[in-house]
């Protein structure tokens, strides 16, 4: 886990080295663009641009969606904001199963016990 | 009954930990107040899983429960709820069973379902259990969280419902 963590914040960081890349999520920030749209506000190819946004799609800043012949770019926080919300529900799943759980772990530990005094006497 | 005294104080609720700890792994923690035969003895025996595996918040009920629990056995949970117009089978089979310490499952309701791994560790007569939930890639851990679905995967219109059913667990 740490070592996954550790993995991603590398790659924010990376990500957040370049100020063209700073630039870009800046304005995804105002809203969603296409590759080429980024790539004529920062004057660059649209490879260069595909570079750029490949590596904040690694970092997870940044998600992309093709539909047909453009590709668009959005901040990749509600992604990140889903998966916590689905996390939060799975959690709450499993910790009221435990919850149950725990109540046939005392009935268990009860009858063992009881059974080891009859055992006993 | 009259000499039960000796019942200790309830004791702090323990706390439930869920982490995605890699692209393509889920981990849940958990901590029981009892030593780790117990907790293994409840997760499987058929009697004693049906007890706590669908909580009541859920709504749903159990159509039948059949757990053959050891190395290359098999399991089918059938659960039915009021809004669902077929009964939902979960079913897989069981990889590897080391009594008190390890289970090993697979869920093959879904074509890309998680191969999960309960361990049960004893220290002062609490155990600790970690459950790992490990798909065949990150694209299918992304599709479980995107769909709302995972260990309770369901066919994909009943998932929209059992996300639902999931929030009311709050």
């Amino acid at each position: 886990m740490v070592q996954f963590q550790q993995t991603r914040l590398d790659a924010s960081f990376a990500a957040l080295s370049d100020t063209t890349r700073r630039g870009i999520l800046e304005r995804l920030g105002a809203s969603d663009a296409s590759i080429t749209e980024l790539a004529e506000k920062f004057r660059m190819t649209l490879t260069g641009m595909k570079k750029h946004v490949g590596v904040l799609e690694q970092a997870g800043l940044v998600t992309t969606e093709k539909v047909g012949r453009v590709r668009t770019c959005k901040l990749g926080s509600r992604r990140l904001e889903e998966e916590a919300a689905w996390i939060e529900r799975y959690r709450q799943l499993w910790d009221a199963r435990f919850d149950e759980l725990d109540e046939i772990v005392e009935e268990l530990k009860r009858e063992k016990r009881i059974n080891g005094q009859r055992n006993g006497t | 009954m009259d000499n039960e005294t000796e019942r200790e104080a309830a004791p702090m609720k323990n706390s439930t930990t869920v982490e995605r700890e890699s692209e393509r792994e889920i981990v849940v923690t958990r901590t029981f107040n009892g030593p780790a035969h117990v907790v293994f003895e409840a997760w499987t025996t058929p009697e004693l899983l049906k007890r706590w595996w669908v909580p009541e918040s859920l709504g749903m009920s159990w159509v039948s429960c059949e757990a053959d629990v050891r190395t290359g056995g098999t399991y089918r949970f059938v659960f039915s709820h009021p809004a669902f117009e077929q009964p939902m089978a979960f079913f897989g089979r069981y990889i590897e069973v080391t009594p008190h310490s390890r289970i090993v499952w697979t869920s093959e309701e879904s074509a890309d379902g998680p191969t999960s791994t309960v361990t049960f560790e004893e220290k002062d007569g609490k155990t600790l259990l970690v459950l790992r939930e490990l798909y065949s890639s990150k694209q299918a851990l992304d599709d479980a969280i995107e769909s709302g679905s995972s260990a309770t995967s369901a066919a994909p219109e009943q998932f929209e419902l059992l996300d639902e059913l999931l929030v009311t667990l709050v």
